[in-house]
């Protein structure tokens, strides 16, 4: 219980940093957009079929997050603080907090650019449910990984360039089941048809959750 | 000298694979010369495996006994295992051109071969980019783990639900073998011949490694 509960101040804490100098939300959001637009401009808004713009959906989101889901770690080395963070909680804690953090930022990131892309692309779904609980799950998976991928750059050199390369490999399975679901839902309506992609995803998200916070330690600790 | 045996026999027994291969095992019903690029991309494709979940297991060792030597052992099984993909995609590649009519076509398993590739690359990436030795051992250590955690998704999911061209893996769904009896025995004492002959490379590789450290402790 404790564990759980300190991971909550760590999250209540980076929440508050961010709002601060909102370094992450910025670059997060902003790469979006910028990304969105390039899309639009040079595809226009009636070209692409409905299968391609699924996978520019994820592809927009994929990059986007990772533009700014690494600075939850970088942030804690370049000004110090790692240190009195690890007196304070203990890793486990540590991990769950940042992931809980990573994945608001996601779910945020989605909130602003998906409604965005539908009104810009002109793209429509029959499936609004079975598609938010992919674009959920996707993110559950998706932040589990990063975080964990933002942990181990932020102890490297070239930490930006690192974080696409070593997540990229990590984190497709995430990628090929989100576009698979959203090319499902645009036709079908119901939750039975996503089934296989949905279970793909929340298997994904628990192992590799599981995986991190075994291995977390080691990271952290280095 | 017992070392100059292993390696004349497995000498012979490699060139009397490669002989076999294109000349011995009959071709498959209905197919083409091509497919007997099979008796060099399987043994391929399984040592790139082989060596990945070696890493995988040196990584964890590492990280249980903080030996440095575990981790240079995992570089090197990563290192012999990157050459085998490389072999498995290409031999892959070029059975993909005659028979499937492209050299490349996001096949769910070129998929998979291609992510494997991807990740050794990482791994490496990864291990250049940190300077001291402990903390490049875990911080690549940790990686090769996440990294083995989730490839079997491409290797068991991602097939399933996106239809493959590819044929049967080694172990299909009926776990039976589709194979005449001299295509089988080429077959698996190419895979067995190739199996060893990674062992003993990777043998070299340890002795290597050992003979490194000594250096660097005498020197120090």
């Amino acid at each position: 219980m404790q564990l759980i509960l300190k991971a909550f101040y760590i999250f209540q804490k980076d929440i508050r940093q961010e709002f601060k100098t909102r370094y992450a939300i910025n670059a997060i959001v902003l790469f979006a957009v910028v990304t969105l637009t390039a899309v639009s401009f040079s595809i226009g808004t009636f070209a692409a079929g409905d299968e391609v713009l699924a996978a520019l959906l994820w592809i927009i989101l994929f990059f986007s997050a990772m533009s700014g889901l690494a600075h939850i770690f970088v942030r804690e080395e370049e000004t110090h603080t790692s240190d009195t963070l690890k007196l304070v909680a203990p890793p486990m804690s540590i991990y769950l907090g940042k992931y809980l953090f990573n994945f608001f930022l996601l779910l945020l990131l989605e909130f602003i650019t998906v409604p965005l892309f539908f009104a810009v692309m002109n793209f429509s779904i029959s499936g609004v449910w079975p598609f938010l609980a992919s674009l959920v799950l996707g993110s559950f998976g998706l932040s589990a990984g990063a975080t964990m991928i933002a942990a181990i750059i932020s102890k490297a050199s070239a930490k930006g360039a690192l974080f696409a390369v070593l997540s990229f490999p990590i984190l497709l399975p995430v990628l090929i089941m989100g576009i698979n679901a959203t090319r499902i839902v645009i036709r079908e309506e119901s939750f039975a048809a996503i089934s296989g992609p949905l279970q793909a995803l929340f298997a994904y998200a628990v192992v590799v959750v599981t995986a991190s916070l075994l291995l977390f330690d080691f990271v952290w600790n280095e | 000298m017992i070392h100059r045996i292993w390696q004349f026999g497995l000498f012979i027994i490699l060139s009397l694979v490669i002989v076999s291969a294109f000349l011995w095992a009959p071709l498959a019903k209905g197919l083409g010369e091509y497919t007997r690029i099979l008796y060099f991309h399987v043994p391929a494709a399984w040592i790139t495996v082989l060596a990945f979940m070696i890493g995988a297991v040196y990584a964890v060792l590492y990280l249980r006994k903080r030996e440095l030597k575990y981790d240079l052992i995992a570089e090197s099984a990563s290192q012999m295992g990157f050459v085998f993909c490389i072999l498995a995609t290409v031999t892959g590649s070029v059975w993909a051109k005659v028979s499937w009519g492209s050299f490349w076509n996001w096949d769910p398993r070129e998929t998979s071969i291609f992510i494997l590739l991807l990740v050794y690359a990482a791994y490496f990436a990864l291990r250049s980019a940190i300077e001291h030795p402990d903390r490049r051992a875990a911080l690549s250590a940790v990686y090769a783990i996440m990294a083995f955690v989730t490839v079997p998704f491409f290797v068991f999911i991602v097939p399933r639900v996106y239809a493959s061209l590819h044929p049967d893996p080694l172990i299909n769904p009926q776990g039976k073998i589709h194979m005449e009896g001299k295509m089988l025995a080429t077959f698996l004492t190419s895979l067995g011949s190739f199996t060893v002959l990674f062992l003993w490379m990777f043998k070299r590789r340890i002795d290597i490694v050992t003979i490194k450290l000594k250096l660097a402790k005498m020197e120090q």
